[in-house]
């Protein structure tokens, strides 16, 4: 028995989120009085791999079969599904990402497991029962939900939870085949067509996010949005409306129907705080809202305020974070 | 080319959420249910491609007790040809995806279409486990949708960038903007979806495999500290020595 962590790589690095997932992982082996073994996805590499000792990881398992490279549905399934066979794991843990959804529902319904997404704390785990909360109603609430049967799955929300850094320790990497054919491959992507990032940081891994709406006026003012982004390290974001007219991309559309964030800090330049938008935002840790609007609802929301221009209030910002640094 | 499209009902997006006072259930008091906005991308681009082949049905399909109809209705409006109602309450997503996955067997159709999630329980899990349970490829979350004849090309959503797949029917496809611009009902269509057949079936399959113990909200913000907009610059400060996220 143990815990089984799929851990996703991308260029060589363990992405962040995977991090986060590692030590989760460790964590609830822990509870459990058990280890906790990775399974590595992606273009990875073992020095990188043999470093999840820092997270408590004692063993990874790893694939070096090129094909694996970009995400396969099917071959990450059956590559998975192996490696929890082989190492008896009852806990599979894994990112609440695009491909942590789509491979835990596959693996769910494969391996006969209860499977949570979108977890936000370690269980609780009482005698038999055993109990993870979960954001749900797009960030308006959560819910304790009791995982049934003898093997679980539980897919963690990024940014949640925070990775130990146990310096030093390393964990064993040992090669691992799961013997896939190229029937395993026929879902295989034709192109994988990635966006342009220069210096740029992915919104659902950021940790600071800066998110422009209609206060902004239009696209041609979004370089005082991005340069403050550039100064903090963070990534860009929009409210609906403004994605809904095409001054930025849906990605970047946070918000009950675009993407959830929980950042350590948000900074909303110009949105008024419909609920909608506040559901997509409302577990970031710190929020701070720019609006020349003082009944705009989002202050209710927020730990810090502006009440200005955002015009007159962005380009002082910029400024004072480039003085810090 | 026989699409089936599954529907969630939701409470409307503006809904503020309550709990009954055990926290054992979402208050539905009030509330306004509206089918799942994602599950809009489903129905439209299923109509659209439909049209667009000249020929196929769109069936619509609802795991869900007797007060969704009215929902059931707005898409058979918007334009489906006809409805399921599983009759049952959608206890976990392992369970409606047991019910998706026997009606899309035993109506053998080609293309199931659902949103990427629904907004109440934000599982992203249906389509994985109905593509599983029939033994056909997922591509989720989809933000393009083309078909020729029997293969479909799609936009599949990864973080920092997409991929392009191609798939074979029969296959499942959960949906995202931009996809479509979903369809409102026009008053043809309203009237012609009162005589559009909706069959309401029992329940099959296993039960749940999860159950909800407790609802709780978000803690609430302690109140916003305003800085003076002439002096901007403090908030950095601020952020860096009190709140320590810079």
């Amino acid at each position: 028995m143990s815990v089984l962590v799929v851990v996703e790589c991308a260029d060589g690095e363990v992405k962040k989120s995977s991090l986060e997932v590692a030590s989760y992982g460790a964590q609830v082996a822990a509870q459990m009085g058990t280890t906790a073994t990775a399974i590595a996805v992606g273009e990875a590499n073992e020095a990188n791999l043999a470093k999840l000792g820092e997270q408590g990881i004692t063993k990874v398992l790893y694939d070096a079969e090129p094909r694996l490279k970009d995400f396969v549905n099917n071959a990450y399934t059956k590559l998975i599904a192996t490696a929890a066979e082989q190492e008896q794991a009852k806990i599979i843990v894994l990112a609440n990402s695009n491909i942590g959804a789509a491979v835990g529902s596959r693996l769910s319904v494969r391996l006969k497991a209860s499977l949570a997404t979108n977890v936000v704390e370690l269980p609780k785990i009482s005698g038999d029962q055993f109990t993870v909360k979960r954001g749900a109603f797009s960030g308006k609430a959560f819910s304790d939900v009791v995982l049934s049967g003898d093997r679980k799955i539980i897919a963690v929300k990024k940014n949640s939870t925070e990775a130990q850094h146990d310096a030093g320790k390393t964990a064993e990497v040992t090669s691992f085949s799961a013997q896939l054919s190229d029937a395993d491959f026929a879902d295989a992507p034709k192109q994988v067509v990635m966006q342009d990032q220069a210096g740029g940081v992915l919104l659902p891994e950021a940790e600071r996010v800066v998110s422009g709406g209609r206060g902004m006026k239009g696209p041609e003012n979004w370089h005082l949005i991005e340069d403050l982004a550039k100064a903090l390290g963070a990534a860009t974001a929009c409210s609906k409306p403004v994605s809904d007219v095409d001054w930025r991309p849906h990605h970047e559309h946070v918000g009950q129907t675009g993407i959830t964030v929980s950042p350590n800090l948000y900074i909303a330049c110009g949105i008024s705080g419909a609920i909608q938008h506040l559901a997509g935002v409302n577990s970031s840790k710190v929020i701070v809202v720019i609006n020349k609007d003082p009944e705009a609802p989002f202050f209710k929301a927020a730990d810090y305020g502006i009440v200005g221009d955002v015009f007159d209030v962005l380009p002082k910002l910029t400024a004072a974070v480039k003085a810090l640094n | 080319m026989k699409f089936l499209v599954c529907i969630s009902n939701v409470p409307d997006t503006t809904t503020k959420i309550t709990f009954t006072p055990d926290n054992k259930e979402f208050n539905k008091a009030g509330v306004q249910f509206v089918i799942n906005p994602w599950d809009e991308y489903a129905l439209t681009r299923a109509i659209e491609l439909k049209e667009a082949a000249g020929s196929g049905t769109v069936t619509v399909l609802n795991v869900g007790e007797a007060d969704t109809e009215p929902n059931i209705r707005k898409a058979l409006a918007i334009g489906a040809d006809d409805a399921i109602r599983v009759n049952a309450a959608p206890s976990d997503a392992y369970f409606v995806a047991e019910q998706i996955a026997a009606i899309a067997k035993e109506g053998a159709y080609d293309v199931i279409l659902m949103g990427k999630e629904s907004i109440d329980y934000n599982g992203f899990q249906v389509h994985g486990m109905v593509g599983e349970m029939l033994g056909i490829p997922t591509v989720a979350p989809a933000m393009k949708l083309d078909m020729s004849g029997n293969t479909a090309t799609l936009e599949r959503e990864i973080e920092g960038g997409k991929e392009i797949v191609s798939v074979n029917t029969p296959f499942v496809a959960s949906c995202q903007q931009p996809m479509c611009e979903p369809r409102i009902p026009n008053m043809r269509g309203i009237m012609t979806a009162r005589t559009k057949p909706l069959k309401v079936v029992p329940a099959v399959g296993e039960p749940a495999r999860t159950t909800v113990a407790e609802f709780a909200l978000p803690p609430k913000k302690q109140g916003v500290k305003l800085i003076d907009a002439e002096n901007a610059g403090e908030l950095i400060k601020l952020l860096r020595n009190e709140a320590k996220v810079i």
